[in-house]
């Protein structure tokens, strides 16, 4: 490796993800259970695939016939003495049928599997997507994006080879049960003699698995390493170009994938290793059927077309197993994907509907906390014993320094987690009685970071409300006054929103999210307010559309603002995890606690509160 | 044909959330296959010695494959001859069966042995193109101008740079090498069974035709259906991508009803090309095999006739119908052979698309590096647009200012006015439409990138945390610094508290999949990263704006130490960042509107006074310097 610059110690720089990954690579047996499971993606096209089985049958049949027509031919018709030009004509016929039967059970077998194989791709896909809406937020927070795209894509994608060439490889074993079949019905001994080769085969792959299975997923992991440094030069390329970072990354990624393309050397000589094996293989039962056959014919034991269509089936035989074997890396990292696929499929679901959930169909807006204690981590609560109201129509700030446990609490009112003690009421109801469903239409959230989705500035707004008009659209943009930079925007509302509103400042992403959130017209709005990043003129259609947010409904701010905070009812100062003052702002001025210690600070956000102050707060706090 | 084909007949691009997958991007790169095709064969050539070990392994496994049926005759041959001639020459037939024994076992070996060689080398010429285009796609993504990446969405770039690039790195292997094996089998099997027996090789070779021309129609279609089937995918892509990485979105919105159905449509549009490209792809392999054996059935007609008739042997016979049965697999095979045409051609056509890009904005010819002398930073007249130059479209027009050593410009305006695209002309992420960007009077357009960029830090408003640790995202732009001028750095972030108390310190691992950090902590990671290398020019790119005041108060003291030797440009719509700059523009609409110290423009009485006037109500803090602010510690 060389990189640029020089120095007496190596650079301080990696590219791609730096966790090792083997433990995973390795952590599973190769088991029936993937397997297993897989049948269970086939079911629903069963039908479609017994017929497929059918013709994979017939197809075998008519290939296993067709040798056997040819030593009819050779027996009855065309040896000397028995020539005979009928004979020849019919069976010529016989054969015109079976090809034709061949093509089209060959036809039939490979669009019918062909297509369910998608559709078993599709529904793959979708079972894991479907499931990473339902698990816990907690396993998202952990797993990186590109990780479960890679399992979404290439292990999906990985499958798919492997059901495509399923198609023969299911043809070629029947093809190889048939041709053992009939080899030993034409004549024991011969075939019996031919077949002993087998057991040689056996031992061969018995040796060769382990260390080729290995060299398999050394490959697969190192392909995964290069594909991951690739996906963080493209999301990181500003950072990349505004640091003149390009050469050592190149560097590095060079390292990266060209230790790719040697994993992939060994994993190429173990795959083709069994080919002079198999292929010797062959030739040495040609040298049999020829050998012993041969004197057999002589000594008049043997017809002749029986030892022509021994070497045909003997040619063949090995067809099987040769594409078996070319297959057998596809399969290899068939299984691998399968098994990364199941894991998805796997995590748990934190957060369940009971089977007796209710829809809460109307809600007055109420949020209740008893005794609330609730962590990520075992034995480490991140709040303990919380307990307060909010009473529809109010709005109560939460504040605190970093890690008080503010975040933790807003999102247990959506049920984005389940808390190990107490409970947690909206409009009443315990949030585990309810669907998810109907909690979250009567909760909406602003999240600090605003997200927006590639497409339309008025699909972002109405986002899952897909029946709301254009109409409600421009009401809500104009309530929170968005209204006037959309319109100014080349195609307005129908402009599109490049790499998820990169072309907007961070305040008007803001100001979407807003508007989203009036459009989802809850009856509860969860406010994560964005700590300091927008501008003084943004911030004043900011306060102002705070306020038609949250009229008539009740707000749970996660406030930052002097200016926000004060505008709330009530505010709770969290502190570890506990309720440490409650009150309105007056109230709490007076109080001269740690609240009032922040306040005269006169800090933007009490988020960034550096934690010697905070420290020293709270020891000022705790004396006065 | 190009990748906007399918963008422009997909109708999931005009509702919903899904489609504008940004193919059009790419519309000017139409390019014809054959061009492709040979482009990826050169790859290939280039390594000799792989090459024409492969090339010798595959003629070989062919020749060697072709004699084995040869051999079969002949046991045949002399099997029968003894049947029915009664010849009492049996000493003579048994050696002759040993002989054509042991040549068969001699020639599989052999062809074996190269199959081996054949497919080994094949592949690792694969995996040789696959290195350097890897190599080559990932120096273009670094390379690719801002406007590029501001186009062209990441997901679409991931799929080109890892299923695109498999596609093209597999034609080597699976076409190529496999179309050279199939031209030496058919072509020597042709020879050979000519020289048996004409007609009877004639009759064998019957299939060839057709075969071949249903694989120039199939490829035709294929190569279609691959196209409008990798632009569909990355749909679904692109939807899947958005939808992990703002899961908290849609859960805030209980939108996992909404996403999946969008889903579900991308995948049945997806579903539908799928079902279509197993169609074609079967219609047209099963009926090759169909033509293959069709024209067995007329050499066993035919040629039974004329064993019958005496004409040949039946060794003769069975020597032809061997032949055949030893095409059948490589016949099975040119359905795939044709579908890694087809799928290589499409890939090609979208890795090469961003292979051979030229990015907009790259160093001249013997460009040279910068002069760096004081460091002076000047903007004359400069005029942006980020389309085609015209005067609607302009983002920044007649913005004029210098900024030397010592110095401090602040830069305000509203929201949209160009303020951060003015911070992006620095290190030349765009090019200006109008007027130049000098530094000591170099036009920056006239020398190195490289250089440039080294002189002139931008300290980004969204900072991009890369997965590794604290210490290698600090040491982001110098790698090779010292731990003691990274803490140096960090310190003047205030941010080195922070780490210190981490367990992990500074080996801590952030960014996806380490621990989060706040905005305000991000930025100021961002800000270290800027002011490590010490640059002669430094831009704030509004990267104080989660930070609270106070703090940045204290960033901006322990700034002060290498303030002197260094030009500053502080953008900002916190007037307390800025008020003490030397020069403060006030931009609106692209166009800096007032200009002078904090006094002169609030004397003035503008926009900047107004702007002020607003910043300082009581109670809200924008680090407008006000009586009680804990400022410097």
């Amino acid at each position: 490796m060389s990189t640029t610059g020089g120095g007496s110690h190596p650079p301080k720089a990696v590219v791609g993800s730096q966790v090792s990954q083997d433990e995973e690579m390795f952590g599973r047996a190769f088991d029936g259970q993937v397997i297993r499971r897989f049948l269970g993606f086939c079911w629903p096209y069963r039908k479609s695939l017994c017929v497929a089985i059918v013709s994979v049958l017939v197809f075998t049949a008519s290939q296993v016939a067709i040798p056997f027509v040819i030593l009819l031919a050779i027996d009855n018709a065309l040896v000397e003495g028995r020539q005979d030009r009928a004979l020849l004509e019919m069976i010529a016929l016989i054969f015109a049928a079976v090809v034709i039967l061949n093509y089209g059970a060959n036809f039939l077998q490979e669009s019918l599997v062909g297509c369910a194989a998608e559709r078993v791709l599709i529904d793959l896909r979708r079972a894991m997507f479907t499931h990473l809406q339902r698990v816990s937020l907690s396993f998202m927070d952990r797993t990186e994006v590109g990780r479960l795209m890679s399992r979404l894509q290439s292990d999906v994608s990985a499958l798919q080879e492997f059901l495509e060439s399923s198609i023969f490889a299911v043809g070629d074993l029947v093809l190889l049960v048939g041709i053992v079949a009939v080899l030993l019905v034409l004549d024991w001994n011969l075939g019996l003699l031919t077949l002993s080769i087998v057991p040689v085969l056996f031992v061969m792959r018995i040796i060769w698995l382990p260390r080729a299975k290995e060299a398999f997923m050394r490959a697969r992991e190192a392909n995964s390493i290069a594909n991951g440094a690739l996906a963080e030069a493209i999301h990181g390329v500003r950072t990349v170009q505004g640091m003149v970072r390009e050469k050592v990354n190149f560097s590095l990624y060079d390292d990266r994938a060209r230790q790719n393309m040697l994993a992939h050397f060994r994993a190429a000589k173990f795959a083709q290793i069994n080919v002079p094996i198999v292929d010797t293989l062959t030739g040495g039962a040609m040298a049999i059927v020829i050998v012993v056959g041969g004197n057999q014919v002589l000594g008049g034991t043997l017809d002749l077309g029986v030892m022509v269509a021994f070497i045909f089936y003997v040619q063949r035989f090995f067809d099987p197993i040769r594409s078996l074997t070319l297959q057998y890396s596809l399969m290899q990292r068939a299984m691998v994907s399968g098994q990364r696929i199941l894991e998805v499929l796997d995590v748990k679901i934190a957060v369940e509907d009971k089977p007796d959930a209710i829809d809460m169909v109307t809600c007055e807006g109420s949020i209740e906390f008893r005794d609330v204690t609730f962590g990520y981590v075992k034995n480490q609560p991140v709040l303990r014993n919380v307990s307060f109201k909010v009473a529809p129509g109010e709005t109560v700030a939460l504040v605190g320094p970093t890690g008080s446990g503010k975040t933790s609490a807003t999102a247990l009112v959506h049920r984005f987690y389940d808390i190990w003690d107490g409970a947690v009421l909206v409009g009443g109801h315990d949030v585990r009685d309810v669907t998810q469903r109907s909690l979250g239409q009567h909760v909406a959230m602003v999240l600090q970071e605003p997200f927006l989705f590639t497409g339309t500035v008025f699909d972002n707004i109405r986002y899952r409300c897909t029946d709301a008009s254009r109409e409600t659209v421009i009401e809500a943009a104009k309530a929170v006054g968005a209204h006037e930079f959309i319109e100014k925007l080349a195609d307005g509302y129908d402009s599109i929103l490049e790499q998820r509103g990169a072309n907007l400042s961070l305040g008007q992403r803001q100001l979407l999210s807003f508007a989203r959130a009036i459009v989802a017209d809850a009856k509860i709005l969860i406010l994560d307010e964005a700590t300091a990043n927008i501008d003084s003129y943004t911030e004043m259609q900011i306060q102002t559309a705070l306020a038609k947010l949250l009229e008539g409904r009740t707000g749970l701010v996660i406030a930052h603002r002097l200016a926000t905070i004060r505008g709330c009812d009530r505010i709770i100062v969290l502190q570890d995890g506990e309720i440490c003052e409650e009150g309105p702002h007056d109230a709490l001025m007076q109080a001269g606690g740690l609240y009032a210690g922040l306040y005269t600070l006169n800090y933007a956000s009490f988020d960034d509160v550096a934690d010697d102050v905070a420290d020293s707060l709270i020891g000022t706090a705790g004396t006065t | 044909m190009t990748s906007t084909t399918a963008n422009e007949t997909n109708p999931s691009t005009d509702e919903g959330l899904s489609g504008t997958a940004r193919a059009d991007q790419f519309a000017d790169g139409s390019k014809f296959e054959v061009d492709i095709l040979m482009r990826i064969t050169r790859m290939g050539l280039a390594h000799h010695w792989r090459m024409t070990t492969a090339v010798v392994a595959t003629i070989g496994a062919a020749i060697f494959q072709l004699f084995i049926p040869r051999y079969v005759g002949q046991a045949v041959d002399h099997a029968q001859g003894l049947l029915g001639g009664g010849v009492a020459a049996g000493g003579d037939a048994h050696a002759a069966l040993w002989t054509a024994a042991s040549m068969i076992v001699f020639f599989s070996v052999l062809r074996g042995v190269f199959s081996m060689m054949q497919n080994y080398h094949g592949e690792s010429i694969g995996h040789c193109i696959g290195y350097e285009l890897r190599l080559a796609f990932y120096e273009q993504v670094q390379r690719l101008s801002f406007s590029f990446h501001d186009k062209v969405h990441t997901g679409d770039l991931i799929t080109r740079g890892m299923l695109d690039l498999e596609g093209v790195r597999m034609f080597i292997s699976t076409g190529v090498i496999r179309t050279l094996l199939l031209t030496v089998l058919i072509g020597g099997s042709a020879y050979f069974l000519m020289s048996t027996d004409a007609v009877l090789g004639l009759l064998a070779l019957s299939f060839v035709p057709f075969v071949a021309w249903r694989s120039a129609v199939a490829r035709l279609k294929l190569r279609w259906m691959w196209l409008l089937m990798q632009e569909r995918l990355s749909v679904i892509t692109r939807l899947m991508e958005e939808n992990l990485t703002g899961i908290r979105v849609v859960r805030a919105f209980s939108a996992q009803k909404f996403e999946l159905d969008q889903f579900e449509k991308a995948s049945e549009d997806a579903l539908g090309v799928a079902i279509q490209r197993v169609s074609v792809r079967v219609s047209n392999t099963t009926v090759m095999s169909f033509a293959f054996f069709a024209s067995m059935v007329l050499v066993l007609w035919v040629g039974g006739l004329k064993v019958i008739d005496g004409e040949i042997t039946v060794g003769r016979l069975a020597e032809v119908l061997t032949f055949m049965m030893l095409l059948q697999m490589p016949v099975r095979q040119i359905g795939m052979m044709v579908n890694s045409f087809a799928r290589a051609s499409t890939c090609g056509v979208r890795l090469f698309e961003v292979i051979d890009r030229d990015p907009r904005i790259k160093d001249r010819d013997a460009a040279p590096p910068l002069e760096l002398k004081r460091g002076v930073l000047t903007f004359e007249n400069v005029a942006f647009s980020f389309g085609p130059e015209s005067p609607d479209t302009r983002v920044l027009s007649g913005v004029s200012f210098s900024v030397g050593p010592g110095e401090t410009l602040g830069i305000v305006g509203p929201p949209g006015s160009g303020k951060s695209t003015i911070a992006h002309l620095v290190p030349r992420f765009y090019d200006v439409t109008g007027g130049r960007v000098s530094i000591d009077g170099q036009d920056i357009r006239d020398i190195s990138l490289d250089s440039l960029r080294q002189a002139v830090s931008v300290v980004q408003q969204d900072a991009h945390l890369f997965t590794a640790s604290i210490e290698n995202n600090i040491a982001y732009g110098d790698p090779w610094s010292d731990g003691e001028r990274i803490a140096r750095a960090n310190r003047s972030a205030q941010l080195h508290d922070y780490v210190a108390r981490l367990p992990g310190g500074y080996e801590t691992l952030v960014g996806e999949r380490g621990v989060s950090l706040s905005g305000g902590q991000r930025q100021r990671l961002s800000i270290a990263r800027g002011i490590l290398s010490d640059p002669a020019i430094l831009v704030f790119d509004d990267s104080t704006a989660a930070v609270d005041a106070a703090t940045e108060q204290r960033i901006r003291v322990a700034l002060r130490d290498g303030q002197d030797k260094r030009a500053t440009v502080i953008i900002s719509h916190r007037l307390g960042s800025l008020m003490h700059a030397d020069e403060v523009l006030f931009v609106e609409a692209g166009r800096v509107v007032e200009r002078g110290k904090h006094e002169e423009l609030l004397a003035l009485g503008g926009r900047y006074r107004d702007l002020y006037q607003l910043q300082s109500r009581p109670g809200i803090d924008h680090g407008v310097d006000m009586p009680g602010t804990g400022g410097e510690p």
